[in-house]
């Protein structure tokens, strides 16, 4: 066990943004048994702060590699790149058009007709856009074209971001 | 965290909310996004044949600080010539808001979106 490994060889999956979740949720569950803080109650202080560091390890790396975004993030940063904290990067104006239209779009909804033939028709537009940033990132990726696959993260972030707020108004129609 | 009362100012009463044609010559438009907190800003401005701005428009999905950024700078820029705009800090803005560091960002933003509407009107009048 080492913490200094990254989440792909900690929990004993290949690095890839490909990722097979039951196997994910297979491996955790046997490390969680493995390393879980009760079996180390006998041991000494400092070992069982090793276990603890473990888990915690062990949970931020299964949310890590659940989410396709983080996921993305992620093997991004392996590779030295930043994704998460840089504000103001170039962005092609074509898309920000659609992701302007695409938010006046969600913030006409209130005022339809029908909001949630709407909103079904916003999210499954989100939801395919979404999936074709994720195979486009996963061939880049696995082709080693960073520049590209990280500038389909940057949209991921954009299009993550409006499906949040999507989520919102439906739960504010819900109320 | 807590917002400024100048940034809660330009966020419940945002001035220039709104969109202009942007086939009109006269008329620039700015696209900006952060990528890291998914805000979209669009700035546009109207240059009459002074070089001046005229008017001023913007909208922007975002937090507080970014409404209030891009709020600012269209009430600042109406009057400027095309140069003076093209002048404004990112620093003033944040100055005259009280953004945190946090928030420094949601400034760059505002001056990236008034560079980029000045440039798309310059391209446009060089057709």
């Amino acid at each position: 066990m080492d913490i200094k490994k990254n989440y792909f060889e900690f929990i004993g999956l290949p690095v890839s943004y490909h990722i097979d979740l039951n196997r994910l949720s297979e491996q955790a569950r046997e490390l969680q048994k493995t390393l879980h803080p009760d079996r180390y109650a006998h041991l000494s202080d400092q070992e069982q702060r090793r276990a603890v560091q473990y888990m915690a390890h062990l949970n931020e790396g299964v949310a890590t590699l659940k989410s396709p975004l983080r996921r993305a993030q992620y093997l991004l940063a392996l590779q030295g790149i930043d994704t998460h904290n840089e504000s103001s990067t170039p962005i092609d104006p074509m898309f920000l058009m659609q992701q302007m239209e695409l938010r006046e779009q969600l913030e006409s909804v209130v005022d339809a007709a029908d909001p949630y033939a709407e909103l079904d028709a916003l999210t499954a537009a989100v939801e395919s856009e979404l999936q074709a940033l994720r195979a486009d990132f996963a061939q880049q990726f696995e082709t080693e074209q960073l520049d590209q696959a990280t500038s389909t993260v940057r949209k991921m972030q954009f299009i993550e971001k409006l499906a949040s707020e999507i989520e919102r108004l439906e739960d504010r129609l819900d109320d | 965290m807590a917002y400024s009362e100048q940034v809660i100012d330009h966020y419940e009463n945002p001035r220039n909310v709104g969109k202009m044609d942007d086939k009109d010559a006269s008329v620039g438009t700015g696209m900006v996004g952060a990528p890291a907190c998914g805000d979209v800003m669009r700035l546009q401005i109207k240059v009459n044949e002074a070089g001046i701005i005229e008017d001023a428009k913007f909208k922007t999905y975002g937090c507080g600080s970014a409404i209030a950024s891009s709020s600012l700078v269209t009430e600042w820029v109406k009057g400027m010539s095309l140069d003076q705009a093209a002048e404004l800090k990112n620093t003033t803005i944040a100055e005259e808001l009280a953004l945190p560091p946090v928030k420094i960002h949601c400034s760059v933003l505002a001056e990236d979106a008034i560079k980029a509407a000045i440039a798309d009107y310059k391209q446009k009048q060089s057709k």
